[in-house]
């Protein structure tokens, strides 16, 4: 196996676990599970053929297995939960804004959105990889834009003011 | 589609073509010429211009997010997982090598068998045809140059008895050949002794030892009985030699000219003396392999 073109694509997977996931411990397990899916099936990967484009193909696999594999996971309402939440440093409320909306898209209307956008592929790249006609991915696509600017327009949710004489309290969505 | 229902836009019922293309826009995917178009049409529709807008700033927005990943260092699991997918791949490929080095050799070893046999010349691969029509001596010089292609790329197996039981080797070959052998060296042309094994051949027992230069280069001497002898008589009467061979045995004791021969997988020089067969092969040019050859000769 070529270890110097899978070393290239890696950096990418690990991006796009992550925005897909929503969750960095997720996203490296994700990313570990198709490399090591990678590594044993490697024989099924036709040389020449696009190498991105078949590992994205075992991640979403991977991915929505482990989905089905746990219904029970449940979304937290950020709202109930955001006091135990500590923040990053890093990336600007927009961002954790739009993190946070795309968790809540149905994850076949995500993967369809990401590749599109954050991956740059082109709808039948798209299609293939999720094994749907390229009519399903223009309309998850659809449905995925319209939703996530419907609940990008929702948020930030309004914080209620600090009562009168407590100390106001630092407080970030994640 | 209750997503559409959220959707501000009053283009909901516009047919999918037009919402494609907006996508497409959106998406880079549209060709230039088609771009243009569909900007001048959506600049008489200030809506549907504004949630292209918005669907181009949120993929501007989605392209941002974690980028700095794209330039961190790769976690240390990822590269040992890898790692380890590599070097087990790279064992995988050995063990094939090895095997299928052995597939090649009982396919080799089939070949000679068959022809040996020479009872179905008609249907025998024309290559090896030729060799079976000619002189036993020529045959034998075929032989030595495929035992030599076989085994030659071996790593880990390339002789039964390595030099360094070299006594022993000669003991035990001089044994299964019927013949006291005595062991060429070429150290003064800058090949040592591998080693040996024993071979079989359509006349009964053969031998081979490996010599290797340092640049790794190997050149083999095949040996052995031309007639079946009364210690390796193995073979039935019917076998190739016994008829046309007799006036062969006759003139094999003056025959001691070297032969070279192309006929093989590599070249060899070949010749006869007392009855038994010598063939040095080796991927050389001539010169080198005759003047391997002579001091080979001058030491038997």
């Amino acid at each position: 196996m070529n270890r110097i073109q899978v070393v290239e694509q890696l950096p990418g997977l690990r991006r796009y676990a992550r925005v897909l996931t929503g969750d960095a411990w997720a996203a490296d397990d994700l990313v570990q599970d198709t490399l090591e899916r990678a590594c044993s099936k490697w024989r099924l990967w036709r040389s020449g053929s696009d190498l991105r484009a078949w590992l994205f193909t075992l991640m979403h696999n991977l991915y929505l297995n482990q989905r089905r594999a746990m219904p029970s996971l449940q979304r937290l309402e950020i709202d109930d939960v955001q006091d135990n939440l500590q923040a990053d440093a890093s990336p600007s409320d927009d961002a954790l804004d739009l993190e946070r909306c795309l968790q809540r898209l149905p994850a076949e209307q995500r993967a369809v959105l990401l590749l599109v956008t954050l991956e740059d592929l082109s709808y039948e790249d798209t299609a293939r990889i999720l094994a749907i006609p390229v009519g399903t991915v223009m309309s998850r696509l659809s449905r995925a834009r319209s939703r996530l600017r419907a609940l990008m327009d929702r948020t930030p949710a309004p914080k209620p003011a600090p009562a009168p004489g407590q100390p106001p309290v630092l407080r970030r969505l994640k | 589609m209750s997503a559409f229902a959220m959707d501000p836009s009053p283009h909901l019922s516009a047919a999918h073509s037009t919402d494609h293309a907006w996508h497409a826009l959106v998406d880079g995917r549209l060709p230039p010429a088609d771009a243009a178009g569909l900007q001048q049409q959506l600049a008489a529709d200030p809506t549907a211009q504004a949630t292209v807008a918005q669907w181009q700033a949120q993929r501007q927005q989605l392209r941002a997010l974690h980028q700095n990943l794209l330039a961190a260092p790769l976690p240390d699991a990822l590269l040992q997982t890898l790692a380890d997918a590599t070097a087990r791949r790279t064992e995988q490929h050995r063990r094939w090598w090895r095997w299928g080095g052995m597939a090649a050799s009982v396919l080799v070893a089939f070949a000679l068998g068959w022809v040996g046999r020479g009872q179905w010349p008609a249907v025998a691969p024309s290559g090896l045809l030729a060799m079976n029509a000619s002189a036993p001596t020529q045959r034998f010089a075929t032989q030595a140059a495929m035992a030599h292609a076989v085994y030659q790329p071996e790593q880990r197996h390339p002789v039964e008895v390595p030099a360094a039981q070299q006594e022993h080797l000669v003991q035990w070959l001089s044994k299964r050949l019927g013949r006291p052998l005595k062991l060429p060296l070429l150290t003064a042309q800058g090949y040592e002794l591998v080693g040996g094994r024993l071979l079989p051949g359509d006349t009964g027992a053969r031998a081979q030892f490996m010599y290797q230069n340092s640049a790794g280069e190997r050149v083999t001497l095949y040996l052995g009985a031309l007639a079946p002898t009364t210690a390796t008589q193995a073979l039935p009467p019917a076998t190739v030699l016994t008829a046309p061979a007799k006036p062969a045995q006759a003139q094999q004791p003056a025959e001691t000219a070297f032969r070279f021969t192309q006929e093989g997988p590599v070249p060899g020089f070949y010749w006869t003396d007392q009855g038994f067969g010598y063939a040095l092969s080796g991927q050389l040019p001539r010169p080198a392999l005759q003047a391997l050859a002579t001091a080979v000769y001058q030491q038997l």
